[in-house]
């Protein structure tokens, strides 16, 4: 392929691409996000292949393997161009079908439809899902018309116009003001204002200056910068480009944790592909503006994804948070000025260029704009990723989108922020999610985990869950984090066990407090949160725990017994048949008991009985 | 630019030299600041957090490292806060529980009103305050020893916990090491240090062992002196 010289050339090459489809042929766009992979979608794909080859149908219709969907608890799916129609939770058996029936005939294969579990209905076309339905997707919804490895797909769709729209009139002072004006603020978990950001490093003295797309994602449980990477690699570069015009810098860094093998290959792909057409390497567009982007791999430690952390790995030292007082965008990478922003930022820095500042700050709330996407697990019954405008309510994301919680139980908290972030109480559900507001009532936006959990959930358990990974994770530098973190879960570990002291509660408050105004970095800064927050809106729960040498959820080994009621209990066996040391007994259709002496607490019985017989006290 | 700065601390308005740390301004004018971590010859390290202070930050105040936070015209420092406290009370506290003996950590828990530790002990001895890390990489130029493991499992050690190849055994780990944890014994003309034995060289004139032959080896080494340079030892010299 020939570089492309000027915006005109990239403009001409849009239109000749779009030209040369025809919107109205049928594409199967097949999810082979590492989600949908999982599932034995690759196997999937070859079907599809063979049948088309089978039936002589390559001129007729297209087979587009996309990027992750989000909806990858229906994984494996296929959304059937131009209507849109959603199959779900497909076998490779059902490929001739879709081909002869659907896509050949117009005919709807019913037993492929997703049925909402709340109304029963099937539901034919993608956008009526309800977990589509009420997201918007201005980011994450790309990724269904794209295939990754496919340069022409993003181009297709107005790809790379922002960056031509900048490169073409616009002053690097300018695309700043814009994003400044757009309000938009860094996903990676600060919410810092990233124009703001921008203007620093422009600003600041020394040469050259770098910029770094953080794609370290170390959350457990979140993979939306995973799924933009794998899905959408050219946005992520857009956005690189666009900010490096404007900071001037002529070099950046991806760094990607290693365990995204998709999203290296995706990427690496993306950026030879970039270079090949000129939208990488000297002399963008005809512009005098040149850039390149060279992938790091990063070990896979949570704390390499903070900034200090980030900057020694891709160095080569250890990846260890340095007290340092001064900004990054005046001395990070090599001591040189440095824009570190997160991969769902710069893949909304597209949108800003090439839709404007006053589209973009209209969606959302005035302090936090535009959308968000959260990867939404735990008690709910739809999990996935999601993206929704920012200020919707929680309710809205767990009833409306997330369908609820599962087999009818209660919702109890929803953590949010990743594992240091906080978890928050039914009180809060109809507040609205924002930076600012998630803030106020001690939790985070954090990179967007959002963990839902039911009435079975102990929160001290909980917490010490979040305390434990954040333990593993320090990096073992400074002393609060360090041991103060460890002291802390072993506290947990003793209220968990039933040997919680009076005081606890309070050491807890005060230790908290204190690695939080102690740490070295925002690892130990944040990582007594989930403790704090579960003492703030469940101290009922640790008193029960403590005082009464209860766990009301249920959860606590050491804190329950299982026993039969004999009202309900009908002698169906069924807790004798799984118990694994014989501790529940009894006669076929009389009333069963649980020895205690044998019980070893597995909880296997409580599972096994249909009848809802066996108590947990 | 003026190579002075002026600064208040704890309300005194104090001179410190341009680029100097809080801490050590604090230290020149006898205002005292509790650290571990901190050694004048040593890069700023900042990871005990016992030198905590809360420098005016707006309206509201900002905890920083005193050992790292640079001095600035017109700043203002609080040395001791109930927020400081209670981070240096955690501090010592946690310490305690890795190290419950010391002199220097009961005399800085002592001057905090800290009784005892009320954590879990798990005695390690070694407080991880990477002043022998430092000192072996930065002063005497070896890098033989650096940490291992992260969190809880983090140790100071050897490549490979082998015998260190780059160790000329001169025992400068174990002399800063504020807490004496390094052991290093000199017996029948052997230093044994970091597990490994290193012989002694003996001196040519009294017949006394005086210091371990790789350190002079690598004396010679970076200074360019001739083979028989240490044949003596300084006394005899
Ligand atoms: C322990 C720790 C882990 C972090 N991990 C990530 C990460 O995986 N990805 C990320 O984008 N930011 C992470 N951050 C935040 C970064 O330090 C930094 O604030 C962010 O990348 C800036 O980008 P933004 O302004 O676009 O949000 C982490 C911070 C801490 C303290
Ligand atoms: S002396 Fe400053 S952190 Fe240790």
């Amino acid at each position: 392929m020939k570089k492309l010289k000027s915006p005109g050339e990239l403009a001409a090459l849009q239109a000749e691409i779009r030209a040369g489809r025809d919107p109205k042929k049928p594409c199967i766009t097949i999810c082979a996000g590492t989600g949908c992979l999982a599932y034995g979608t690759q196997k999937i794909i070859e079907c599809f292949r063979q049948e088309i080859d089978k039936q002589h149908l390559q001129d007729r219709v297209q087979l587009r393997t996309s990027g992750c969907h989000g909806f990858c608890e229906r994984g494996p799916m296929v959304v059937i161009h131009p209507q849109k129609i959603f199959y779900q939770r497909i076998k490779a058996e059902d490929v001739p079908d879709i081909i002869s029936k659907t896509v050949l005939a117009g005919e709807i294969i019913d037993r492929l439809s997703y049925v909402d579990p709340a109304t029963k209905q099937k539901i034919v076309y993608e956008h009526d899902v309800p977990f589509y339905k009420r997201q918007t997707r201005y980011v994450l919804g790309m990724n269904g018309d794209i295939d990754p490895a496919c340069i022409d797909d993003y181009l297709a769709i107005g790809g790379y116009s922002g960056l031509s729209k900048a490169l073409s009139g616009m002053k690097p002072e300018a695309v700043i003001e814009e994003v400044k004006k757009a309000n938009l603020r860094g996903r990676g978990g600060g919410g810092f204002p990233t124009g703001w950001k921008w203007e620093s490093t422009r600003k600041a003295a020394g040469e050259p200056k770098y910029i770094i797309c953080n794609a370290d994602e170390g959350d457990p449980g979140a993979y939306m910068d995973r799924s933009l990477l794998e899905g959408n690699p050219h946005l992520v570069l857009e956005g690189m480009l666009i900010g490096a015009y404007a900071i001037g810098s002529s070099q950046g860094y991806i760094y990607v944790r290693n365990e995204y093998p998709l999203a290296v290959h995706n990427i690496t792909l993306a950026i030879e592909k970039a270079r090949e057409v000129g939208l990488l390497g000297e002399n963008i567009l005809g512009s005098g503006f040149s850039f390149d982007i060279k992938i790091n791999r990063g070990g896979g430690a949570f704390v390499c994804g903070e900034s200090s952390a980030l900057f020694a790995s891709i160095e080569g030292r250890s990846g260890e948070p340095r007290a340092k007082y001064v900004h990054a965008t005046d001395q990070g990478l090599y001591n040189k000025p440095t824009n570190l922003n997160n991969v769902e930022t710069w893949g909304n820095v597209p949108l800003i260029i090439n839709r404007g500042a006053d589209w973009y700050a209209s969606i959302g709330t005035a302090n936090s704009t535009g959308t968000k996407i959260f990867s939404l697990v735990g008690k709910i019954n739809n999990t996935g990723l999601v993206e929704v405008p920012m200020g919707i309510t929680l309710r809205e994301i767990v009833y409306d989108i997330g369908g609820g919680i599962p087999n009818g139980r209660k919702f109890k908290a929803v953590q949010t922020g990743g594992p240091s972030g906080g978890c928050i109480p039914e009180q809060f559900l109809d507040m609205p999610v924002d930076f600012d507001e998630l803030a106020k009532i001690g939790s985070m936006m954090g990179s967007g985990g959002m963990i839902v959990m039911d009435d079975r959930t102990c929160m001290v358990d909980v917490a010490n869950y979040f305390l434990k990974f954040l333990e593993e994770e320090s990096c073992g530098k400074c002393t609060p984090c360090r041991e103060g973190v460890l002291q802390m879960r072993l506290i947990l570990d003793r209220i968990c066990e039933g040997q919680g002291k009076e005081e606890d509660i309070n050491t807890l408050e005060w230790m908290g407090q204190a690695i939080i105004d102690g740490s070295l970095c925002a690892l130990g800064g944040s990582a007594p949160n989930p403790v704090l927050t579960t003492i703030k809106y469940f101290r009922d729960e640790y008193e029960a725990h403590i005082k009464h040498k209860k766990c009301p959820a249920g959860v606590c080994k050491a804190l329950i017994t299982y026993s039969v009621d004999a009202e309900k209990c009908t002698g169906c066996h069924a807790c004798a048949r799984v118990c694994p040391t014989q501790a529940a007994t009894g006669e076929k259709k009389k009333t069963h008991v649980v020895d205690l002496g044998k019980c070893i607490k597995c909880g296997a019985c409580f599972e096994a009985c249909k009848f809802d017989a066996i108590k947990i006290l | 630019m003026s190579d002075t700065v002026t600064l208040k601390i704890n309300g005194r308005t104090i001179t410190a030299s341009a680029g100097s740390t809080l801490l050590a301004a604090a230290q020149s004018a006898n205002i005292y600041i509790p650290n571990l971590c901190s050694n004048e010859e040593l890069t700023p390290y900042g990871a005990c957090r016992l030198c905590m202070v809360e420098i005016a930050h707006g309206k509201r105040t900002r905890m920083v490292a005193s050992c790292i936070y640079e001095v600035a015209e017109g700043l203002e420092v609080q040395t001791v806060t109930e927020r400081i406290l209670n981070v240096r009370k955690l501090v010592i506290e946690l310490l305690l529980a890795r190290n419950p003996y010391h002199p220097r950590l009961l005399k800085i828990s002592h001057e905090l009103g800290v009784q005892a530790s009320r954590f879990k002990e798990d005695v390690k001895g070694c407080i991880l305050c990477g002043q022998c890390v430092r000192t072996c990489r930065e002063v005497v130029g070896v890098a033989a020893i650096g940490f291992k493991g992260r969190g809880r499992t983090r140790t100071v050690a050897t490549p490979f916990d082998k015998a260190p190849a780059d160790c000329i055994a001169c025992g400068s780990c174990a002399y800063i090491c504020p807490v004496k944890v390094i052991p290093l014994e000199d017996k029948n003309n052997v230093r044994t240090i970091w597990k490994t034995e290193f012989p002694m060289a003996v001196c040519k004139k009294c017949g006394r062992p005086f210091a371990p032959e790789k350190q002079l080896a690598y004396f010679r080494k970076i200074a360019n002196l001739p083979e028989n340079h240490f044949d003596t030892c300084i006394q005899c010299r």
